[in-house]
């Protein structure tokens, strides 16, 4: 946490004149690679950078990658959601009172994402439809500008990683019997041209599991 | 003087109901009547009387909750009316006030309370009585023995002959104190205040306590107490005049700025700040909108300039979509935009920190902003409360209100699906079908059981193809609200796909459907 970037306040644990630089540098309008809280679990496997844009196909997964910066102090945004559940933010720690809902923007999706990343810190979107290449230029250079994190929901032209679920299987429920416990996910992180990157995350909590744990059970079962 | 309103909660909350003040009506309070008016008293309804007692003997009866601030409240315009008469007005308690009798100007007393009763029919209220005497107790049983809109006078010195003759029942008014005297002192066999009075004063304080000495003293009229005149309310309404009326909302708000300033700064000059502010607008002298809006934080200059371009805007448009350019004419041109406070609060609980708070207000400004483009109720926040169902557990409020009426998060809610929270919930479950073995619906009975394996399941739409059910739980039977005609039974499943994300499926008389999803 300490290495958030605070919008007010210095953080009195670092350098000053290191603050400041990061701070010029944003107005500056470089590339600007400041890290964004990301959860514990998710932290290694995909941090997020200000002014990127990440692609995931599932709610959870858009919601795990939103909760590390509400959970730091950050205001969130999402929008063309109108299935957000509320208790399940709240239980990954969402901050629900810095959280903005905007959940059918119809045709001015874009106009309304464009404002959101002017003043939140991380905006979840669920594009209503198919976006062209020119489109998410005019977002990417905004999201530059105001250091604000684009977290997609479906499928967007260019994005710094694309995170997807690749397996799923939940635990507690038999025949009739028993309920939802939790869930195991195997997600897999595709930047680029690098090779795909792997990892197990339980849910609820969206926590990391140690991946030889996993293999040897998945070699048991 | 004290004005005596009788049975005023009766009388309030019949008001609020729009409610005849004629019909029996009674204010309950922990399950037992705690004033009843006119009617329903001559039904047999008796204070402390249990509410099935009360409903025996009267069936009619109207049962109100009792509401002490709402009495208040509505007794604030026979407050504003005597003032005018004669400022200095105490109101004892709601129903009942005191006011220096209105001396030579009227000529003589009961011409004095001849206008106080004139006023107060005028304003709508029927039972009034007026008491007029030397000091307040004695002028408070006085006005209690006088008729409708009629007055009692005890002359100047006549407290104590008065006052004797009254039974000491009388003293049931002073709460369960006075309850516990009166049925004392009946016990004792005395029956009527000059007996009480008759005794030496220190045998009663001995006997009775200090209480017991201060009622003898009231009864001999010896009681000089004195009320304390309330200041009357600031007038804190603050209201912009067009001439000639505007009929563009662009040019309303521009012409409303400062009279938003000065409202602002007319409360913080009270040392207040506005949490909940009414906006009126009026066209040709009758008010054409009218809306309360209430504020998470406290309203600035700013943000009332954005709700008066909010209301005109949202009466005027339909869709939820406006562009920058739909924001266009007003139905009809407005002469005269009105603020009036509803709920204020001390400035010092809403203050900000030390070192501001800089960047929600850059927030707050940029929400605004996109509530100007999509409207003001597109912009959610989502709050949590209690209930059974995923979409019953929360609660999305428009962006810049504050969430009212939510149900406790803390309760048990048994029948609620357990483990975690869905991910998505569906604000319009899209219809599902979920089939046995043999391919038939599956159902669930009155008492829960399920009539078949759940095999397949599909979600309508297109959204998910048949698929096998891989594992599944349940079913959580509920049945809400069939005291008034709810939905009926519902049975829930958590469902678990083929491939590994879990839906849950409702039951309902209607058929199946799906409610959420731990995508």
């Amino acid at each position: 946490m300490s290495s958030s970037r605070s919008a007010v306040a210095l953080d009195p644990g670092r350098p000053v004149v290191e603050q400041l630089r990061e701070r010029m540098a944003a107005m500056e309008r470089k590339p600007a690679a400041q890290p964004v809280p990301t959860l514990p679990g998710l932290v290694d496997l995909v941090p997020l950078h200000a002014g990127s844009t990440y692609a995931v196909d599932s709610a959870s997964l858009a919601l795990a990658l939103a909760a590390g910066a509400s959970r730091a102090g950050e205001w969130v945004g999402f929008a063309g959601c109108p299935d957000f559940g509320v208790e399940a933010a709240a239980e990954l720690g969402i901050e629900l009172s810095r959280t903005v809902l905007v959940p059918d923007p119809g045709e001015h999706w874009l106009e309304v994402t464009a404002a959101l990343v002017d003043v939140l810190r991380v905006v979840v979107l669920r594009p209503p439809a198919s976006v062209d290449e020119r489109t998410a230029g005019v977002l990417d250079s905004r999201l530059r500008t105001r250091s604000a994190v684009l977290v997609v929901h479906g499928d967007w032209p260019r994005v710094e990683a694309r995170v997807s679920v690749e397996q799923s299987t939940w635990s507690g429920p038999g025949s009739g019997t028993g309920r939802l416990l939790e869930r195991r996910a195997r997600v897999v992180v595709r930047r680029g041209a690098r090779p795909p990157q792997r990892a197990d995350l339980t849910w609820p909590g969206a926590q990391r599991v140690d991946r030889p744990l996993a293999e040897i059970r998945a070699a048991s079962g | 003087m004290v004005v005596w309103c009788p049975d005023w909660s009766v009388v309030a909350a019949l008001d609020e109901a729009d409610r005849s003040p004629r019909a029996a009506a009674a204010v309950l309070s922990a399950n037992a009547v705690e004033v009843c008016n006119g009617p329903a008293w001559s039904e047999g309804v008796r204070r402390g009387q249990r509410r099935r007692d009360a409903q025996a003997r009267c069936p009619e009866l109207l049962l109100l909750p009792a509401n002490p601030d709402r009495d208040a409240r509505a007794f604030e315009p026979v407050l504003a009316t005597v003032e005018d008469l004669r400022p200095g007005v105490a109101a004892l308690r709601p129903g009942l006030l005191a006011v220096r009798a209105p001396g030579s100007w009227y000529g003589t007393e009961p011409a004095a309370a001849a206008t106080v009763c004139q006023a107060l029919v005028e304003v709508g209220v029927w039972d009034v009585r007026v008491g007029i005497a030397d000091d307040l107790f004695t002028a408070e049983q006085a006005a209690r023995t006088a008729d409708v809109q009629a007055w009692t006078v005890v002359p100047e010195g006549g407290s104590a002959s008065f006052l004797s003759g009254l039974p000491v029942h009388v003293l049931q008014d002073d709460g369960p104190r006075g309850r516990e005297l009166v049925s004392l002192l009946q016990r004792l066999g005395l029956r009527t205040l000059g007996d009480l009075a008759d005794l030496p004063g220190e045998a009663v304080e001995h006997r009775l306590g200090a209480y017991g000495a201060a009622v003898r003293r009231r009864a001999r009229g010896e009681d000089t107490a004195l009320f304390a005149a309330r200041t009357p309310p600031p007038e804190l309404d603050a209201d912009a005049v067009f001439e000639p009326p505007l009929d563009s909302v662009e040019a309303i708000t521009f012409s409303v700025r400062t009279t938003a300033e000065r409202f602002v700064a007319q409360l913080a000059h009270h040392q207040l700040v506005a949490t909940g502010v009414r906006v009126e607008a009026e066209s040709e002298g009758v008010v054409c909108s009218s809306r309360t809006w209430l504020h998470p934080r406290h309203f600035g200059a700013r943000d009332l300039v954005d709700r008066v371009h909010w209301q005109l805007q949202g009466a005027d448009v339909g869709g939820s979509l406006r562009g920058r350019k739909a924001s266009g004419e007003v139905r009809a041109p407005i002469d005269r935009i009105r603020f009036v406070p509803e709920v204020v609060e001390p400035a010092a609980a809403h203050g900000e920190a030390l070192w501001g708070s800089a960047s929600d207000d850059l927030v707050e400004r940029g929400v605004a902003r996109v509530q100007g483009m999509v409207g003001f109720e597109a912009v959610l926040r989502p709050a949590l409360q209690g209930g059974r169902t995923p979409s019953a557990r929360q609660s999305l409020v428009p962006w810049g209100e504050r969430a009212v009426d939510l149900r406790p998060v803390d309760r048990p809610w048994p029948g609620r699906v357990p483990g975690p929270a869905p991910v998505r919930v569906f604000a319009t479950p899209p219809v599902a079908e979920v089939v046995d073995d043999a391919g038939r619906e599956v159902c669930v009975t009155d008492r829960g059981v399920v009539s078949g394996v759940p095999r397949r399941f599909r979600v309508g739409d297109g959204m998910l193809p048949w698929q096998p059910v891989t594992a599944w739980a349940g079913p959580w039977p509920t049945d809400e609200g069939w005291w008034s005609g709810g939905t009926g039974p519902s049975a829930r499943f958590q469902v678990v796909g083929a491939d590994g994300r879990a839906w849950l499926l409702v039951r309902a008389p209607e058929g199946w459907s799906l409610e959420a999803g731990y995508d």
